[in-house]
């Protein structure tokens, strides 16, 4: 067996490869051999390390150090000081100060950051996601062996249950309960699709743990099925996220290989198929219903409910969907037990929660920490402070149809329940962070823009509301709202959440409510002073 | 051989090569179309007829889901599409003053294709690169951190 002294790890993330990622790689193998150490070091790509700021990344294990960015002539100087000489090459190394994701974590156990707590993560840039060997060692598929040897499918879902694990895509619905309700539906036939149809803007969590670990996903998929009674499941991926279908499909043919994947799975009486199914490009397709519609090879418009997809999901079949964090969830918790899992985060909602850092702060990237953690935390701890000192002036939490949270409520703990008595949500996990700079009026703008192109316009609501909304503020933006637009925007939000079909619509106020309930003085003199006091707006006179 | 004829041909091979990867099924349509809009840049009324004979599906259902989804085009495209991300998180670090700069170097406004045919300018919602943010994506290569007077280096890059 070879003895391997270091492991380089090599960004592979869309960015990367755009910045000459690909060779790289291959001038690190080519150095590496001319030195004469291909036995001793093992070089690996891997997906987004996270490190934003310095990408083509390479790290260098056990001593984790960082270089980046590197370009492909500085590969050959690197090789001989850090792997031959064994010499740290100071002047490629990434900025000490900007720590963010995987790296904070590896520098927590030194003692000069606070620790991350990775679950869903725990793999994501540490293993080779194109070996099904590498997740094998790292404890991988040892989960579906346990429930598969030792447990019923019910008492699978009591672990679950106990472990308390709530839905990580946004709404937190109770996960067990969930797979009992499929368990319990009638039908011979039943499907376990994991929902990867992750648009939600400043969200990119999922494609990270489908990018770094897919065979988490495909085992706790396995898992789901037996617990419910299915035998074939989908995985329903975004149309843009092509790296991420690749390594999946990748993941898929070698689980096949070795035969964790189809007729008699362990010699049980357990047999199970993945399907990988690429979206096309439409927000909408995250909404459960509109999924099940898009695999069934029709425009995604959500269903009405009830029937509920646990009942009547897929070709009317009973239909587990479940979030690709969700998901990532459950093998951790069948090896390790709900006990531990409970361990982490809040009473009401263990475990830990994936965070996207966006907008105006110093270090961009994911973090992964216990459930309850606050905004300003995240803020200082993480992000290491506002770009060029500004003010702190308010987030946006869960993506679009996330709520706008004020300075005034950063130090609520970010879990389910407490986000939910401060009247805000928390959403998909994006913690997207905007300094003084930006303007209220301007930032709905977006933000309802984005809603008004991405309806699906099935129903009247969501899809008149939203074009009505915009346009309302886009005069408001210009300098000619007037006083009787605001409660116009009131109750367009109102009606948006009272009467839309599905999730979207239902959500689709949420911003422009917030903006005004906690802002509602900046957009007033934006009205009646014509004047943006952010210097953002237009305020050009023109109404539509 | 005449142009349409070379074309006829083209459009029945795409559809051939993706009927046979994904099967004959209704169920896998999107995969089919996607396919199909991949090899030709879009989709033209041809080659929907043909998936619509194959797969034994009414025209009008097809055309309701090509119309549907934002990587579906029923309508020709540049032989450079630049996408352009509009969502938040990439509008607040400097989105909006890159997508003006973009407008005027490449002169046409959210849709359009230009006359030449070389470029069409689309905006798209979230690509999930907004660690990176502002992102342009072109053709299929991602750019991040985008600052305003890096455009015309970006777009030099894809005169040949």
């Amino acid at each position: 067996m070879k003895m391997i002294r270091s492991m380089v790890l090599v960004s592979s993330d869309p960015v990367s490869m755009e910045r000459g990622g690909q060779s790289v790689f291959d001038t690190l193998q080519s150095e590496i051999r001319r030195f004469g150490i291909q036995d001793e070091i093992s070089v690996t790509q891997v997906g987004d390390v996270g490190r934003h700021d310095a990408l083509p990344a390479v790290i260098v294990y056990p001593e984790a150090i960082v270089y980046g960015p590197v370009l492909p002539e500085n590969v050959a100087f690197l090789v001989e000081e850090h792997l031959y000489k064994g010499r740290i090459a100071d002047n490629l190394q990434a900025t000490k100060k900007e720590l963010t994701g995987k790296i904070a974590w590896l520098n927590a156990r030194k003692g000069t950051m606070p620790a991350e707590q990775r679950i869903v993560l725990q793999r994501a840039g540490i293993i080779d996601p194109t070996n099904i060997e590498d997740y094998i060692l790292s404890e991988g598929y040892q989960a579906i062996g346990k429930a598969l040897a030792d447990m019923t499918p019910k008492d699978v879902m009591d672990e679950l249950k106990n472990s308390g694990l709530r839905g990580r895509g946004g709404a937190g619905f109770p996960t067990g309960l969930k797979w009992t309700f499929v368990a319990d539906a009638k039908g011979d036939k039943k499907y376990v699709i994991c929902n990867a149809d992750e648009s939600e803007p400043g969200t990119f969590k999922d494609r990270l743990i489908l990018e770094g670990d897919p065979h988490s996903i495909i085992e706790a998929m396995m898992i789901a099925a037996y617990a419910v009674g299915a035998d074939e499941g989908y995985l329903y991926i975004r149309g843009e996220y092509a790296l991420a279908q690749e390594r999946v499909k990748i993941a898929i043919t070698q689980a096949h290989e070795i035969g964790l994947l189809g007729e008699h799975i362990f010699g049980s009486d357990f047999s199970f198929d993945v399907h990988i199914h690429g979206g096309a490009g439409a927000y909408i397709c995250g909404e459960e219903t509109a999924l099940l519609e898009s695999i069934e090879g029709r425009r995604g418009e959500p269903r009405a409910r009830p029937p509920y997809p646990t009942t009547s999901g897929l070709w009317g079949k009973p239909t587990l969907i479940n979030n690709v964090e969700t998901l990532a969830n459950v093998p951790a918790i069948i090896r390790n037990g709900a006990e531990w899992f409970k361990g982490f985060g809040t009473p009401s909602s263990p475990g830990t929660k994936v965070y996207t850092i966006l907008g105006n702060v110093n270090v961009t990237g994911l973090i992964e920490v216990p459930m309850g953690i606050t905004l300003r935390e995240v803020i200082s701890i993480y992000a290491k402070g506002m770009k060029n000192d500004a003010t702190f002036k308010m987030a946006q939490t869960g993506g679009s149809s996330g709520s706008i949270v004020p300075a005034s409520l950063q130090d609520t703990p970010m879990d389910f329940d407490s986000f939910q008595k401060a009247g805000v949500a928390l959403g998909s996990g994006a913690l997207l962070i905007c300094d003084d700079n930006n303007c209220v009026v301007d930032l709905a703008k977006v933000l309802q823009n984005f809603f008004r192109k991405e309806s699906c316009s099935k129903c009247n609501p969501c899809r008149i509301g939203n074009e009505r909304a915009f346009s309302i503020l886009e005069n408001i933006s210009q300098g000619t709202g007037t006083m009787q637009d605001l409660k116009d925007l009131m109750l367009i939000s109102e009606n948006l959440k009272e009467l839309s079909n599905c999730g979207l619509g239902q959500t689709a106020g949420t911003p422009v409510h917030d903006i005004l309930t906690h802002f509602r003085a900046e957009v007033e003199a934006h009205i009646k002073l014509k004047v943006c006091p952010a210097g953002v707006c237009p305020m050009s006179g023109i109404r539509l | 051989m005449t142009m349409e004829a070379v074309f006829m041909t083209e459009i029945q091979a795409a559809v051939e090569k993706a009927i046979l990867l994904h099967g004959e099924s209704r169920s896998e349509l999107i995969p089919i179309l996607n396919d199909v809009n991949h090899a030709l840049g879009y989709l033209p009324a041809a080659a929907l007829e043909e998936i619509s004979f194959r797969l034994k599906s009414p025209r009008s259902a097809l055309f309701s889901v090509a119309s549907f989804y934002h990587m579906l085009s029923t309508k020709p495209r540049g032989e450079h599409v630049i996408q352009f991300c509009e969502s938040a998180p990439c509008h607040v670090v400097g989105g909006r003053e890159v997508w003006q700069t973009l407008r005027e170097q490449v002169g046409l406004e959210d849709g359009e294709t230009s006359a030449d045919g070389k470029w069409s300018l689309i905006t798209t919602s979230c690509l999930g690169l907004c660690g990176v943010g502002p992102v342009i994506v072109i053709d299929e290569d991602a750019y991040g951190n985008v600052k305003p007077d890096q455009i015309a280096d970006i777009l030099a890059k894809y005169t040949d």
